[in-house]
């Protein structure tokens, strides 16, 4: 559903996405994880239409990325992207005006959820709030891929739980979720499969339950493998 | 839930579903949540959350109505063998650690013993 091709994409003085050529499909939550700086945020641009590659192709149902996917693939950035005069009620209206598939019904429940009033101003809410309201509008779309890049950075225990849920409340077979953190550990249980970027470089998509089932390892174990080189042997 | 992150997390969900089932938490006959509800309640994956319901219908623990969802068996022989499996598993585990202590089972009686006391 939605594929990557050869995709690279060059900075001035830097590679920040080389190559990187995999196939996401419905049904399935996916975690992208590798350290700061090895390219995860550049992907998810380029899949949202933000930037383009400077080489090969990202395509969405066999199109290329354009205006029209945007309609079907929601992205959540990491930057705070609300003006700050805007209120949480606010926030769901300018979401409404740019996305038809904008549901006010759910984003007011997923407010409600979250126990986050509309009438509060988005610059005096805490990152804890910040975090949840971001992830609760860009869910509220109907869309059929979700990209969220570092939903749970900086937000303690609690709110990452509630995160979570709101996630797995919008999961289902006709939907690909794929969310971006360093925060492995947290997205043991949520996430069913795994992307590894590492150097910039595509560094293999597992089964997280198989790791478990077949390997005996965490998705934990297997990032430390992964990105440490390190033996895994003796006392872990 | 706190999930222990190296073993399968279907399995630790499936013992937590049966554990509630022993305890009456849950009852005979009673209708669970669907898979979407399930996910969300124990925080696991979809899919996960679907293939506890497969394994727990598999082993004939509950069974599903068409259109209607997933029901806890009625039959309290299966809930009877349920419990009795999950008593073996229990001592495995408690055996295991005894006998790495090189406590012999007469020295473990008695310990369980003084406890009770």
């Amino acid at each position: 559903m939605l594929e990557s091709i050869e995709v690279t994409k060059k900075f001035v003085g830097k590679t920040a996405v080389d190559g990187i050529t995999m196939q996401l499909e419905p049904g399935h939550i996916y975690a992208m994880l590798g350290p700061n700086g090895s390219g995860k945020t550049t992907w998810m641009k380029m899949a949202a239409g933000l930037i383009k590659p400077t080489s090969g192709q990202i395509r969405y149902m066999g199109q290329p990325i354009s205006v029209e996917t945007k309609n079907d693939i929601a992205y959540m950035s990491t930057e705070p992207y609300f003006y700050d005069w805007m209120t949480v009620g606010d926030v769901g209206k300018y979401y409404a005006d740019f996305f038809k598939d904008f549901s006010m019904d759910k984003y007011d429940y997923l407010l409600e959820k979250m126990e986050l009033l509309k009438k509060l101003k988005v610059k005096s809410l805490s990152s804890g709030m910040m975090a949840k309201l971001k992830v609760a509008v860009t869910m509220a779309r109907d869309a059929k891929v979700y990209m969220l890049d570092e939903p749970l950075n900086g937000i303690d225990l609690l709110a990452r739980d509630s995160v979570m849920n709101m996630i797995l409340m919008s999961a289902d077979e006709g939907k690909t979720l794929l969310i971006s953190s360093h925060l492995v550990e947290e997205l043991e249980s949520v996430v069913d499969k795994a992307i590894f970027i590492k150097n910039s470089k595509f560094a293999g998509i597992y089964d997280v339950e198989a790791l478990r089932t077949e390997d005996n390892m965490s998705l934990a174990d297997k990032y430390r493998q992964v990105f440490s080189d390190v033996d895994m042997g003796g006392i872990q | 839930m706190q999930y222990d992150s190296k073993i399968p997390i279907y399995l630790q969900v499936i013992d937590s579903i049966k554990t509630d089932i022993i305890n009456e938490r849950i009852k005979c006959g009673q209708k669970l949540p669907s898979s979407r509800e399930l996910a969300v309640t124990y925080t696991i994956n979809p899919n996960t959350a679907a293939r506890v319901y497969q394994e727990l219908e598999r082993e004939g623990v509950c069974y599903t109505k068409r259109g209607m969802g997933t029901f806890v068996t009625e039959d309290e022989g299966v809930i009877a063998m349920l419990k009795k499996e999950m008593a073996e598993e229990a001592l495995d585990v408690f055996l295991k650690s005894i006998s790495e202590l090189g406590i012999s089972i007469d020295e473990a009686i008695e310990l369980l013993k003084q406890r009770e006391e």
